[in-house]
């Protein structure tokens, strides 16, 4: 078990169903259970390609 | 909050929403088979964001909406019982059953508890050795596998006073099902926190049977509009694939874990689905190892053919056919307050969506 913060609110966290948990990891909580960890890198890969597509399609227009 | 705020930039959306204009020629229509999906996409808008073309519908993604009514009977006949306690989700106990509801019970004096996760019901069971712990388990692939876990440890822990009522489902079969029926859609905003647990393997039948396009989406703004330009992409390119725009959270192979415990506990059965009827292999129930935890074969119970309520269409709009507004009690018979359907009562249903956020 693990402690989680809610958006300030701890509660518990069962980590049961994930390999290798870190402190300090965002995690998304379901039903009590940490059921898969947040990739920082592909949070922001993703905010990166909408930005890198848009930009292209403004340069056509 | 941490990739909260960055997934609500008004400035990506107002790229995504421009560059779905510029993409979509065709009609075209998207379901979201995610209550999460229902909710964010009246929340924020999306709908208005978005040109005439592009319609979106609702499909069967709220657990609690598709869960059948006899379900809540064998619940009210079981916290009716003497030395039992009924441990389930708060979306639960309002549920209208044939007869009664779980939260009308409870004002009676039944033993009824709330809990956000099903190892709240077996502290309970451990707690009270003499009564039987009864945990309502609804929900899909992102509930299941905590349920499963549940009844490891009450297994391994020797509670044997713990048992599951399974209402537990599995969400392909009924997206299959609802195109069988004839269904007309484009394409399937696929449901981001199952396919966490389960991959994007089980879309692929989806894709090849039906060449419809699925996309696995996120649940803010930016999320749902990149979500809908990838199916918009496909479909105007005449492709069906499966993609992930939700990758932050998402992977192909999803949770190995999770998906592991799920096998080790549960196997598949056919099942009841509002609006869709019985589904064959869509639902999921203890395997008989693991019975002496199963409410059904451990504690039996016997209860009528329920009927649906008279003048609910929560079966149509669970298939995409209606949405809330046209039915005739929607915000006057029934309200979120006083609830007649399913879709009304969940805070994942249509109904409630439409309530709070388009009801004008």
């Amino acid at each position: 078990m693990a402690k989680v913060s809610i958006g300030g609110t701890v509660v518990n966290a069962c980590l049961q169903l994930l390999e290798n948990p870190k402190a300090g990891e965002y995690i998304l909580l379901h039903s009590g259970f940490a059921i898969e960890r947040l990739s920082k890198k592909e949070a922001d890969e993703t905010l990166r390609l909408i930005k890198e597509i848009e930009d292209f399609q403004d340069e056509i227009h | 909050m941490k990739y909260i705020d960055e997934y609500r930039d008004k400035a990506l959306t107002d790229k995504l929403i421009s560059s779905i204009r510029s993409l979509s020629v065709k009609d075209i229509i998207l379901m979201e088979v995610c209550g999460g999906h229902t909710m964010a996409i009246q929340k924020f808008g999306i709908p208005s964001l978005l040109p005439p073309n592009i319609r979106l519908v609702s499909g069967p993604g709220c657990p609690v909406c598709v869960t059948s009514r006899k379900f809540i009977d064998m619940a009210v006949v079981y916290c009716r019982m003497n030395n039992v306690i009924i441990a389930t989700f708060g979306d639960l106990i309002r549920v209208p059953g044939s007869v009664s509801s779980l939260e009308k019970e409870k004002s009676m004096g039944a033993d009824i508890r709330v809990v956000y996760s099903p190892l709240m019901a077996l502290e309970i069971a451990k707690q009270n050795p003499g009564k039987k712990v009864i945990f309502l388990g609804i929900g899909f692939e992102t509930t299941s596998p905590t349920s499963a876990v549940a009844i490891l440890k009450a297994h391994n822990q020797g509670a044997k006073n713990l048992f599951l009522l399974s209402s537990h489902k599995v969400m392909p079969p009924a997206m299959a099902a609802l195109i069988d029926e004839g269904v007309k859609i484009n394409g399937y905003i696929c449901p981001g926190h199952v396919s966490a647990i389960t991959g994007t393997q089980i879309y692929e039948s989806i894709v090849h049977t039906y060449h419809l396009g699925c996309v696995v989406a996120g649940f803010e703004p930016v999320d749902m509009l990149q979500t809908i330009q990838m199916l918009v992409k496909q479909y105007e390119q005449g492709e069906a694939k499966v993609e992930i725009q939700y990758r932050r959270v998402v992977k192909p192979e999803g949770n190995v874990k999770a998906q592991q415990a799920m096998e080790q506990v549960f196997c598949l059965r056919d099942d009841w689905w509002r609006g869709l009827g019985v589904i064959p292999q869509s639902g999921l129930m203890l395997r008989p190892e693991y019975s002496i935890h199963d409410a059904e074969v451990m504690i039996p119970v016997d209860v009528p053919e329920p009927v649906e309520p008279k003048g609910c269409i929560c079966g149509e709009i669970l298939k995409g056919l209606k949405t809330p507004k046209e039915c005739k009690i929607f915000g006057t018979a029934c309200t979120p307050s006083d609830p007649v359907g399913t879709c009304m009562v969940s805070s994942e249903g249509a109904c409630q969506a439409y309530y709070k956020f388009n009801r004008s």
